[in-house]
């Protein structure tokens, strides 16, 4: 979509040299820039504050007026309780061995190979078909899940992860649209004195193309990490039973737990407590990868 | 043999093997293509004119299902109301907030990247953890913002218990997890050459008319796709409402997925679920289209288009 946004981008300051009435006037801007953006952030960095820190309460410092801002005793301990109030680890051996895993390799596997297809070699309908490659990533998803759901229902792979991975062999038009856009900017010269030299295709791709493009495979695998991680409709369609469920549907069964108030005592720090552990390997790998985060989207809009 | 078809054929010898040889490159793509979008969207269309509770066999019943929804169905109508509603006010307003944050950003502020990611990582959290935080904030007993009202003595706001808020109170959750339409705005914005601002500058544009003049023109093309992906993302949401409200309260957030998720995996109707499937299809479709055909008069794609 557009160029990749850098960090030392940064727009230069305005140096306008004009009388003090223009000058009175940048210092209003600044000032109205400021008293915008310092409340709207924390706006935005409310909620995830309120979880954090309701994570460290117990029920008698969550039910009051005015709510406690600062929790005092903090209750770290709630973390360890909340996770043990269901099986958590086995949802999360769940969410990483048999969804996020597969997911992000076969996704990056096969869309490699299928955006090399559409950036290095050239052939003739190659720009056509992937204006139809375009057009899918438009494609309501509403559309298919019931048909798909049938036809995995017919297949006898309800229960398992088998609807939410196997379709990652056939590539994702979001991940290869990013993925060839980075092809595209490699020299050709690279793959013409390869070919020179006898290599394959296949060869090209995975000894010369590949590893010029790793911080682009970074990109698309954190994506696709994002996406399986946060999925909460596909589990939900296709698993029933509660040993098989990822993080997502577990959240949600600790919910019904504790918003049964006076029955379980801490339900709702607990709830926070799990809720936090669930989102913290997303927030973490952000400040860890905030640049390949913001290239990834800023190139191809690609959403969380 | 070889030279008629040699004849028929555009293509010379090295055009079918180059040909051959990106097929096979891209055959994973033509075969999810084939078994994930074609054979689901034709398949969902014959489903569409059945009855079909998946223990029995479907029962053709031609357009009644669509007949049934549009002239026999008020539920259809109230879903569709409250999606166009949710459609109508997030997207273009959730556009508005993340170009006017963009915009903010692309000045020359101190910690921007310290501002960006705090905007940018709601986008990325878990929608289920979010959706709890959430319910529990906006709750109305316990919840941090009646906390406060009530701490100043402001009287209390039923966000998800009261019909007429459940709508505003999800579609400020929507807005909250903007930030993704941010840091693309952020991104095309710092594309626009300082140059023009300057040139703007010295021929005595305002701060207004370089916004309306120069911003807007130039970054176009991308309100335009976050207009059209949020339009998409919007029309189809379903976690945030589904464990916030679960439709309620009075149906005023029974959202076209919701609906669609209950009739397939609730009442297992696959031939009803499918039908509005396919008009919620023909609704995107004709909403992008319409924006497209609009765009032409309002979007700028540089001197040459």
């Amino acid at each position: 979509m557009t160029s990749i946004a850098s960090e030392s981008r940064t727009a230069p300051a305005p140096k306008y040299h004009y009388d003090s009435g223009r000058r009175w006037q940048t210092f209003l801007l600044e000032f109205a820039k400021y008293a915008i953006l310092i409340p709207l952030t924390i706006s935005f960095a409310f909620p995830l504050y309120w979880m954090i820190s309701s994570a460290l309460k117990v029920d008698s410092q969550v039910f009051t007026v005015p709510p406690i801002l600062l929790p005092y005793p903090i209750h770290p301990e709630n973390f360890i309780e909340g996770w043990q109030v269901l099986p958590f680890t086995r949802y999360a051996v769940n969410s990483v061995v048999f969804y996020t895993v597969p997911a992000v390799v076969f996704t990056v596997l096969s869309s490699t190979v299928v955006a090399y297809g559409f950036s290095r070699l050239r052939w003739p309908g190659r720009d056509t078909m992937f204006w139809l490659v375009v057009m899918t990533m438009m494609l309501p998803w509403a559309v298919t899940m019931v048909p798909l759901f049938i036809t995995f229902k017919w297949l006898g792979w309800l229960d398992t992860y088998r609807p939410l991975v196997v379709p990652a062999l056939f590539s994702h038009p979001y991940i290869v649209f990013l993925l060839r856009q980075f092809f595209m900017t490699l020299p050709e010269e690279l793959s013409d004195a390869a070919r020179i030299d006898g290599a394959t295709e296949f060869g090209i791709l995975f000894r010369i193309i590949l590893p010029l493009t790793k911080p682009a495979l970074a990109v698309v695998a954190l994506f696709r990490f994002l996406w399986a991680w946060n999925d909460y409709l596909g589990p939900l369609i296709y698993l029933r039973d509660q040993n098989r469920y990822p993080l997502a549907l577990g959240i949600e069964q600790l919910s019904n737990r504790a918003n049964d108030i006076g029955n379980f005592s801490n339900g709702l720090p607990y709830l926070m407590a799990v809720s936090t552990l669930v989102a913290l390997p997303i927030i973490v790998t952000f400040f860890f990868a905030q640049r390949t985060f913001i290239e990834g989207i800023s190139v191809t809009g690609l959403k969380g | 043999m070889a030279a008629s078809t040699q004849k028929v054929s555009r293509y010379t010898p090295q055009e079918w093997r180059n040909l051959r040889l990106g097929l096979v490159f891209v055959s994973p793509w033509v075969l999810g293509f084939l078994i994930f979008t074609i054979y689901p969207l034709l398949s969902s269309l014959y489903y569409s004119l059945t009855r079909y509770d998946l223990l029995r066999p479907p029962v053709f019943l031609g357009v009644k299902n669509y007949a049934t929804l549009f002239f026999d169905d008020p539920h259809f109508w109230n879903v569709m109301y409250n999606t166009l509603y949710y459609v109508g006010v997030s997207v273009p307003f959730g556009v508005a907030v993340a170009f006017l944050i963009a915009n903010l950003l692309n000045s020359d502020v101190v910690g921007r990247s310290f501002f960006r990611g705090v905007i940018y990582i709601p986008s990325i959290v878990p929608a289920v953890a979010s959706a709890m935080v959430w319910q529990f904030l906006m709750n109305v007993q316990y919840g941090a913002i009646n906390g406060i009202l009530r701490h100043f003595g402001l009287p209390i706001i039923p966000f998800l218990s009261n019909p007429g808020w459940a709508k505003p109170s999800l579609i400020l959750v929507a807005i909250w997890a903007q930030g993704a339409a941010v840091v693309i705005f952020l991104a095309a914005l710092q594309d626009v050459p300082r140059s023009l601002y300057e040139a703007a500058t010295v021929d005595g544009a305002n701060l207004w008319h370089r916004f309306r003049n120069v911003t807007v023109p130039l970054t176009s093309p991308i309100i335009l796709f976050n207009l059209i992906m949020g339009l998409i993302v919007a029309f189809q949401e379903f976690t945030v409402p589904w464990l916030l409200t679960e439709g309620g309260p009075m149906n005023s957030t029974e959202f076209y997925l919701v609906h669609l998720y209950r009739n397939a995996f609730e009442y297992l109707r696959m031939g009803k679920a499918s039908a509005l499937a396919w008009i919620l299809f023909l609704i995107i479709v004709s909403f992008t289209i319409v924006i497209f055909r609009s765009s032409a008069r309002w979007v700028y794609y540089g001197g040459d288009k």
